[in-house]
């Protein structure tokens, strides 16, 4: 912020994240860096200039890899850089003051230049989830564009079928949403080309997105390339990352997603398409596999994850990791079922039950009265139940109609309230009824 | 190499000064002066010269990443001409 009195100092942790994030999304680390001034004037940075890098960035040339196994396709990373961050300034309308808050200006940053390699607003927000993805494997950033925790400006420019050279590209800024910046990139395409049709020209500008309207409105133009008169930034000194310290880093990253999900699709031979739904967070991931483990049964715990679980956190909006149910007391659920002591439907029950209940499976079994019956002369009673109020059908059923057994077993299950266990109902049936099964 | 009015200009625009057209001269020739003695320095052999970044031979000056408290809201906008409690306020930068 440029206070009286204080210099800046480099923290050790904005260069371990930004190692990590280099060497996840395959980069040349620098062994040797440092820091530049960026001197712009503007009320977010009351000190006239931003600590970046410039020459000699943390990270370089890399790529993240988007789309699946039949279409992937690399979007080179040109850099990685460290920065501090600057102000937030607010513009109302009909104010005749801007508001700024300073509270994250100095605060470190990681920029990630992508390179132009992306063909379309839905290709940019592809790229967008996948680097959320990764940063977030990586515990770098929440990665919450409405909280400004990742913040994304997407450079546009349109060009002739055929032409080889990029046109004139304007910058895009203000999205909040990764939906926001394809919505936006749309806007932009179809105002550049209306621009260009009618003969117009696109001028190098910043352009503001505003999500209310959907439209686009023109910041600043840019006359030439701006004119950031870099030097090298004389309060902090050049730093080193020498190859150990890589090497560190490079042992103890996380299992990427890309590498994690060919290890569920081998290890527990789930699809594809399931391995990659829960390998979407690192937080689901690990669930998955510390339920899979509990339970020894990964295709049940994954369906669980992908059902129950999916349908609570994407109703409740939470994360992962505010999810109520502890691996352990879910495995003990899905034992409950294998066992035979609840039916499938009844443990769909406990479930919702157990989000606010945390006392035992077995108790809230108990308390809702969901205990599987499986006492054959207890579920014989009910299945005669079922046949004498339904006669003619069961004369059917006798006489051959075997798709009518379907019928008979719902009506069980409905007499017992879903409690009847359903392999012991079925034998019963065709007892009383005197067939052979 | 000279500084022309253009030159000052732009260094004036950039830097966010109004200059007079009187100042634009004297402008224009104390900083032709002044990069006219720096160029003394393309006179010297750097060719075996490591560029040099820093001043200082310090490398890996860092801290850890621990917060400290910081300064309370009053005093931060002790200073400030213009505010309201919870942001600074400025003159509008923007049309909106």
């Amino acid at each position: 912020m440029g206070m009286p009195g204080v210099l800046p100092v480099l923290n050790e942790q904005t260069v371990e994240y930004g190692v990590k994030a280099g060497i996840a999304m395959n980069c040349k680390i620098a062994s040797y860096s440092r820091f530049a001034r960026k001197n712009y004037f503007y009320p977010d940075s009351p000190k006239g200039y931003q600590i970046s890098q410039f020459e000699e960035p943390l990270c370089e040339n890399g790529y993240i890899t988007i789309g699946s196994d039949s279409g992937s396709k690399k979007i080179g990373i040109t850099r990685i850089h460290l920065e501090e961050d600057a102000g937030k300034s607010m513009h109302e309308p009909n104010r005749p003051e801007s508001k700024v808050d300073l509270n994250r200006a100095g605060v470190p940053l990681l920029e990630i230049v992508s390179e132009p390699d992306l063909r379309s607003p839905e290709e940019s927000y592809e790229y967008l989830v996948k680097l959320k993805q990764i940063l977030r494997y990586l515990d770098i950033s929440d990665c919450n564009m409405e909280e400004g925790s990742l913040r994304c400006d997407a450079n546009i420019s349109i060009r002739e079928l055929g032409e080889e050279k990029f046109g004139t590209k304007t910058e895009l800024k203000n999205m909040n949403s990764f939906r926001g910046v394809e919505k936006a990139l749309h806007a932009e395409i179809k105002r550049q080309k209306e621009t260009l049709e009618s003969g117009g020209k696109i001028v190098q500008a910043t352009n503001l997105w505003d999500e209310n309207s959907g439209e686009i409105r023109q910041m600043r133009a840019k006359e030439g390339s701006d004119d950031y008169r870099y030097f090298p930034e004389p309060d902090i000194v050049p730093f080193t990352v020498d190859e150990a310290y890589v090497k560190i880093i490079k042992e103890n990253l996380p299992e990427l997603p890309e590498k994690r999900n060919a290890r569920f699709v081998s290890e527990y031979e789930l699809k594809n398409e399931h391995a990659l739904v829960l390998t979407a967070s690192r937080g689901v991931a690990e669930y998955f596999e510390e339920l899979a483990t509990l339970t020894g049964d990964p295709k049940n715990s994954a369906n669980w994850v992908m059902g129950n679980i999916n349908r609570v956190l994407n109703e409740k909006e939470k994360p992962i990791g505010e999810f109520a149910i502890p691996p352990v007391r879910l495995a003990e659920l899905i034992k409950s079922v294998s066992d035979g002591g609840i039916s499938i439907s009844a443990a769909k029950s406990v479930f919702d039950e157990m989000l606010t209940d945390e006392s035992s499976v077995e108790s809230i079994i108990e308390k809702l009265g969901l205990k599987q019956v499986s006492d054959s002369s207890e579920i014989d009673k009910i299945v005669q139940g079922v046949i004498d109020s339904n006669p003619e059908e069961a004369e059917r059923y006798k006489s051959g109609e075997g798709k009518l057994k379907g019928w008979f077993v719902g009506q069980i299950m409905k007499a017992s309230h879903g409690k009847a266990n359903p392999q012991i109902a079925n034998e019963s049936l065709d007892r009383l009824l005197n067939i052979d099964s | 190499m000279s500084i022309s009015s253009a030159d000052v200009d732009k260094i004036a625009k950039l830097a966010k000064l109004d200059l007079s057209e009187d100042e634009r001269e004297k402008f224009s020739s104390q900083l032709s002066d002044i990069v006219s003695y720096m160029e003394k320095l393309n006179r010297l052999d750097t060719k075996d010269v490591e560029p040099l970044a820093h001043v200082n031979d310090l490398m890996n000056v860092s801290r850890e990443d621990k917060s400290r408290p910081s300064m309370e809201k009053e005093d931060v906008f002790k200073n400030s001409p213009q505010n309201d409690n919870e942001f600074f306020l400025v003159p509008k930068v923007l049309k909106t």
